[in-house]
């Protein structure tokens, strides 16, 4: 049984067919790729998945429930976390707050109140402050960020969340090469316990860390496999060349 | 009013970029001001009724008052980015109901009045959220905004127009608050009352304030959006700091109603909600101690003003509520207060930080 399945997924903004019947499955810990030209509805899938817009038609099920018309915090408390294209840090708190805001969202209200998870949550903050580079920079306003440690850091809000799937909305956009090498770095552990959609325009990014390639192209699935069946894949490649 | 700081959409990116590093500058991580601050005013409010004239007292208390009127505004506000224009609805419907209580039921105990007063802000408000906040999306700001103002403008209609609330004339000569047997009437006596429940709500707020709950308010200011991604209820949250703030309006209205000893139309209409924004603008929202401020220096500013330039008092003050937020969008508590220290931070930073940079 797959973690996400989505259905003849079509999205329809006035005139404009964004999506049209496309169609994606991931496994337990899979990482999966989302690849295609621009326009070609990637973005628009990933925010169906996320609940950010309801699809116009087809059907979006998660961990064997249905969630196609549920709200982005009600897929959130389902085990689905979602990095935003653009970074959404929250500028004027600190690195630790920004992490801390995130772990502690499925803290009731009442330990919100009175702090009590604080304590508890200490070390997980760090931990993940940690791992993602950011730990000297804890104290720090996450406006004072540069734009590759941003992301890194929205990413690490993203999994605070301790999400079953992750979508990551072009992660490495804007970042350097070295940037990048590292961000996949930091996604790799990630795989123990969590699987991952990933929109990314960067191939050979997502050639190393993808398990599996779905290929969009005019709201429609041209191809899906592995990276290797893609690669191989003729009409993959025509796209490819047409755009280059 | 749309600047930066203001709570309504600010571009956050800038406010944290630009202000921080100057901000940082001048007031080293070391200085704590705020706590300095809230001292001194504590003591300068403290031995005010000892130095002051009765008069100025009376005057006093009731700025004390519309303090804690500030403060309910500031909580929705400046720490939850909810633009309230509404707030008076609850200020006002709960001095009339204590005035209602106290005239046709002989009811005036402050163990009475005080609670029924907050209960009735906390269900109007509980109510008006209901409707304007909980839906399953959340509601734009222009949307709660205008839903407040119109309830405020309702109520304010709604009361010219009932003979049982005395029309436009309002409730007079309301029977005053007792303790005990004491009768409470305005002078030194009611202000150290209202100054401690003021100190008390105060304490509560900053308690609450920077708790994790604060911390998720602060979300909720920045990016509601994104705190909602995380798998908060931000509906919830909403609508648990509407109804306290509203609980704390219909404490202020309570006092207010039982100091001025009547109570009427403008309590509950747009223009004193419209003020409340003023106060809280001008002393800086999103800190608490920033709408005591602003309210104490805007009355305080009328009082004289009045007194000293007859005809044209409101063109001056006017003009430096303008200044004010041109120049200084954060309100004056940005001119002593830094970023960091207005934000705040919850995690256990502090220590940490200081053990790590000598």
């Amino acid at each position: 049984m797959p973690l996400l399945e989505a259905v003849g997924i079509s999205k329809v903004f006035g005139k404009l067919t964004a999506l049209d019947g496309a169609a994606l499955t991931v496994g337990e810990r899979e990482f999966h790729g989302l690849i295609g030209p621009n326009g070609s509805g990637k973005s628009t899938l990933m925010k169906c998945l996320a609940g950010a817009l309801v699809p116009t038609r087809g059907k979006v099920t998660f961990i064997n429930t249905d969630v196609t018309s549920l709200t982005p915090p009600e897929r959130a408390r389902a085990g689905m976390s979602l990095k935003f294209q653009i970074t959404a840090v929250l500028p004027t708190l600190t690195l630790y707050d920004n992490i801390l805001l995130a772990l502690q969202a499925q803290s009731s209200l009442l330990d919100l109140a009175f702090s009590r998870s604080r304590g508890r949550l200490h070390e997980e903050v760090m931990t993940m402050l940690l791992q993602f580079r950011l730990a000297d920079r804890a104290f720090d306003a996450a406006a004072t960020l540069s734009h590759g440690q941003q992301q890194w850091l929205e990413i690490a809000m993203a999994l605070a969340c301790r999400p079953r799937l992750l979508l990551l909305d072009e992660p490495t956009g804007g970042m350097s090469l070295e940037e990048r090498r590292v961000t996949g770095e930091l996604l790799q552990p990630i795989k123990q316990h969590c699987s991952l959609v990933i929109v990314e325009h960067d191939l050979d990014f997502i050639r190393d860390i993808c398990d599996r390639l779905t290929v969009l192209d005019q709201g429609k699935v041209l191809a899906s496999g592995t990276v290797a069946e893609i690669q191989a894949n003729r009409s993959v490649q025509e796209i490819y060349l047409r755009r280059a | 009013m749309s600047s930066t700081g203001t709570g309504i959409r600010p571009p956050p990116q800038v406010i944290g970029a630009a202000r921080s590093p100057v901000m940082a500058s001048a007031f080293a991580a070391r200085t704590k001001v705020l706590p300095i601050l809230e001292l001194a005013l504590l003591i300068a409010a403290s031995i005010a009724p000892l130095v002051l004239r009765d008069y100025i007292t009376v005057y006093a208390t009731r700025v004390l008052i519309l303090c804690l009127f500030a403060l309910s505004f500031d909580l929705v506000w400046g720490y939850a980015g909810i633009l309230s224009l509404g707030q008076s609805l609850f200020f006002g419907m709960a001095g009339y109901a204590v005035a209602l209580l106290s005239r046709d039921f002989g009811v005036g105990s402050i163990f009475a009045v005080l609670p029924a007063g907050s209960l009735i802000g906390f269900i109007a408000a509980l109510l008006l959220a209901g409707f304007l906040l909980l839906g399953r999306h959340p509601s734009s700001v222009v949307f709660v905004s205008l839903g407040t103002m119109t309830g405020a403008y309702a109520a304010d209609r709604l009361a010219r127009g009932s003979h049982y609330l005395g029309g436009q004339n309002g409730i007079p000569s309301i029977p005053p608050m007792t303790i005990g047997s004491h009768e409470m009437s305005e002078g030194p006596g009611f202000y150290y009352l209202v100054l401690a429940i003021l100190v008390l709500i105060y304490l509560l707020s900053r308690f609450l304030l920077r708790s994790q709950f604060g911390l998720a308010l602060a979300g909720l200011r920045e990016n509601e959006q994104r705190i909602a991604f995380f798998g908060y209820k931000v509906q919830h949250l909403k609508a648990i700091i509407f109804a306290i703030s509203g609980a704390i309006a219909g404490t202020a209205g309570s006092l207010y109603a039982f100091h001025e000893g009547f109570v009427w139309t403008n309590m509950l209409g747009v223009v004193m909600s419209t003020q409340v924004v003023l106060y809280v603008l001008f002393g800086g929202s999103g800190t608490l101690i920033g709408a005591v401020i602003g309210t104490a220096i805007v009355e305080g500013l009328s009082f004289w003003l009045s007194d000293n330039y007859r005809d044209i008092w409101p063109i001056i003050l006017g003009v430096l509520l303008l200044l004010v937020i041109m120049f200084r969008p954060l309100g004056l508590i940005s001119l002593v207060l830094g970023e960091r220290e207005r934000v705040g931070h919850f995690g256990p930073g502090v220590k940490e930080k200081r053990n790590a940079a000598p």
